[in-house]
């Protein structure tokens, strides 16, 4: 299965009472964050490789939805979306992208690690199985510490072929660890289609085979992505172990900002994708369903916009870091 | 008591007085570890607090990081030092620089291992790796000598709001020494032997081979002074420095191998901070740069002895 594509959302089945526009406005936000970080990454003003997760907004709008303040998250360098669905700052976020004073890690960190203790976030990863077990060990924590208290874990379809994760995966299952896996499966492990990375492409399967409970669903929808976690997160509140979630998604920019992501893939398979992102298929939704107007749509995307603004203009004032800094802080 | 059970006391007592305390590893709970030395503790703490966990050293340590960061103090055990290579990414990427990375998160955990070689367990089950952790900022790094630091350190250690490795020696866990209960601070080398001659800085288990060879040069007239270096970061340069001062020749001797060891740094540390005090090169009996051979004679040729070091202190004073 992968995502629904183009294909019209389902009414929720169990009618949550959510904010569906709230939801807009999370991935509305998340989108124009990263076309801000593109944006300033092509004037120099950002530094180093960034790797956006455009097309993929639902994920971590839906799953964060699902989680509580503090609950704890690890993700890997395409993370963005969780650290601002988790409910990090979006001044101190782009502050900390931007290397400046006022970032979450005082632009120690930068994009691939954001933490965010208060909010539960143990860290974006550089390595892409390398918060697995951060967020495995939080889950250890809350079950010996008997603290109603979950961890999720975010990750691609590339990083179930770590070793760590494999490791991580097996204990989960035998400590029934109150974890959520959540695997993005957007197709491509970098550069290299699933079916060129693993003998077994089902992960469902593979994960299943280790005594996980497996879960596939699309997504692309947020409802869906939220529901299902929301799902995960009551099991694992009980007692009854982790959860493997393989979320069917695509990947519409590259894997960094210089690739343009079509050398690998086709282009019609990108176009595809693009016309019927995340965004634009919930937008479609909310108005058919009758839970918003264009107006209010529009309204939306411009709030987004103003948000995003002035997180960025908080970044911007903020002043580079005192050089001197550099060599404190190695240890507490 | 012995080493390794002065180990385990310091363990028990930790274990008492912070419920936040875990212990995780192989084998260390229904079996009581390879050398027994948590022998008893998961009978006192239960499976809640002694965790037997699957060969998995990356997944465990990274899970201990995990639990570090969110109030537990996690004292994980490596079976051997060596085994700690399978995990360099959780140790060296992730736990060393969490604190850094975050802009000031407490990592409360130790990392317990044992090496060491003179046993015939050969090229991968042998090693004294410090030199790799000691190159990546991040860890502070032990390694007693006797009964007494075990436990006072290994206290300090698990104490210690940031990540400590601590490295035990196979060779010592049935030395006996009587124990002070107080702890010992982590960053503080001790004159094990005071002397004026040369000045000898060492650790672990080859600390132990420098005192008997410090003890047959004494018989000789030659008095040297053995230094303790115990934690080998943060590094005690200061009683280095004293150390040198007073006898204006230094030895180092380490059993892992010399080029890029602790003895190269330190000897370049103190040629930088110290040149106008020396009166000779300063010269190391360290492990030998190949492999761990397995047949006897060619292992102990290729370690520190009592010979070799009394043979190189001859030379230093030369």
């Amino acid at each position: 299965m992968s995502a629904r594509r183009g294909q019209a959302l389902k009414e929720p089945s169990q009618k949550p009472t959510l904010d569906y526009l709230a939801i807009h406005l999370n991935m509305l936000k998340l989108a124009k964050f990263e076309d801000s970080l593109l944006e300033y990454s092509k004037q120099g003003i950002l530094r180093g490789s960034l790797h956006l997760g455009q097309g993929q907004e639902a994920c971590p709008v839906g799953a964060c939805l699902a989680l509580r303040k503090t609950d704890n998250l690890t993700m890997t360098y395409r993370g963005h979306g969780y650290a601002l669905a988790k409910g990090c700052d979006l001044g101190r976020m782009a502050a900390e992208i931007l290397g400046r004073k006022d970032g979450l890690s005082g632009g120690k960190g930068g994009k691939m690690h954001l933490f965010d203790i208060d909010n539960g976030l143990l860290g974006a990863n550089g390595i892409v199985a390398g918060g697995i077990p951060t967020a495995a060990g939080a889950a250890l924590s809350a079950k010996v510490l008997k603290e109603n208290r979950v961890a999720l874990t975010a990750f691609g379809d590339g990083t179930v072929n770590q070793g760590v994760a494999q490791e991580c995966f097996n204990m989960a299952a035998l400590f029934k660890l109150p974890l959520i896996l959540f695997c993005e499966n957007n197709l491509y492990a970098e550069m290299t289609p699933l079916s060129r990375s693993s003998g077994n492409t089902d992960l469902c399967n593979r994960m299943a085979a280790i005594g996980l409970k497996t879960i596939r669903i699309d997504g692309n929808d947020p409802l869906e992505v939220y529901e299902t976690v929301a799902q995960a997160r009551k099991r694992a509140a009980v007692g009854e172990g982790a959860t493997f979630i393989e979320a069917m998604t695509y990947r519409t920019s590259g894997h960094y900002q210089l690739d343009p992501g079509t050398s690998y893939r086709p282009k019609e398979e990108v176009e595809e994708w693009r016309s019927n992102s995340p965004i634009t298929r919930f937008a479609k939704w909310l108005v058919s369903s009758k839970h918003a107007t264009p107006d209010q749509i529009k309204k939306l995307e411009n709030q987004a916009d103003k948000e995003v603004k002035k997180g960025f203009e908080f970044a911007l004032a903020s002043p580079a870091p005192d050089v001197q800094e550099a060599s404190e802080g190695v240890f507490v | 008591m012995t080493y390794g059970q002065a180990v385990k006391s310091a363990i028990a007592e930790e274990m008492r007085r912070d419920p936040r305390v875990v212990l995780m590893g192989e084998d260390i709970g229904h079996h009581g570890g390879m050398f027994q030395v948590t022998k008893g503790l998961f009978e006192e703490f239960g499976e809640d607090r002694i965790i037997d966990t699957p060969i998995s050293e990356s997944g465990f340590i990274g899970m201990a990081l995990g639990a570090a960061l969110t109030g537990l103090k996690p004292v994980v055990e490596i079976m051997f030092f060596d085994f700690s290579l399978v995990a360099m990414d959780q140790i060296l990427n992730q736990l060393a620089k969490t604190t850094y990375m975050s802009g000031g998160l407490s990592v409360p955990l130790v990392i317990r291992t044992q090496g060491g070689g003179y046993k015939g367990a050969a090229a991968q089950h042998s090693q004294m790796l410090e030199s790799l952790f000691l190159h990546v900022p991040g860890l502070k790094v032990v390694a007693p000598s006797s009964a007494s630091d075990a436990a006072g350190l290994l206290k300090a250690a698990i104490r210690d709001p940031n990540p400590v490795l601590f490295i035990e020696h196979n060779q010592l866990y049935a030395k006996e020494s009587d124990i002070d209960a107080t702890e010992i601070p982590l960053g503080k080398a001790a004159v094990k032997r005071s002397g004026s001659q040369a000045s000898i800085f060492s650790y672990s288990f080859s600390l132990t081979l420098c005192l008997e060879a410090a003890e047959q040069l004494a018989k000789e007239g030659i008095d040297v002074e053995v230094v303790d270096m115990r934690t080998l970061n943060p590094l005690d340069f200061g009683t280095v420095e004293k150390s040198v001062k007073k006898t204006h020749r230094a030895l180092i001797v380490h059993e892992s191998a010399a080029r890029c060891g602790f003895g190269a740094d330190l000897a370049a540390q103190i040629q930088e901070k110290l040149f106008d005090e020396l009166d000779g090169p300063i010269l190391r009996v360290t492990g030998a740069d190949h492999p761990l051979p397995f047949a006897k004679d060619m292992e102990f040729a290729s370690l520190p002895t009592v010979d070799k070091i009394i043979a190189k202190v001859k030379e230093v004073l030369a």
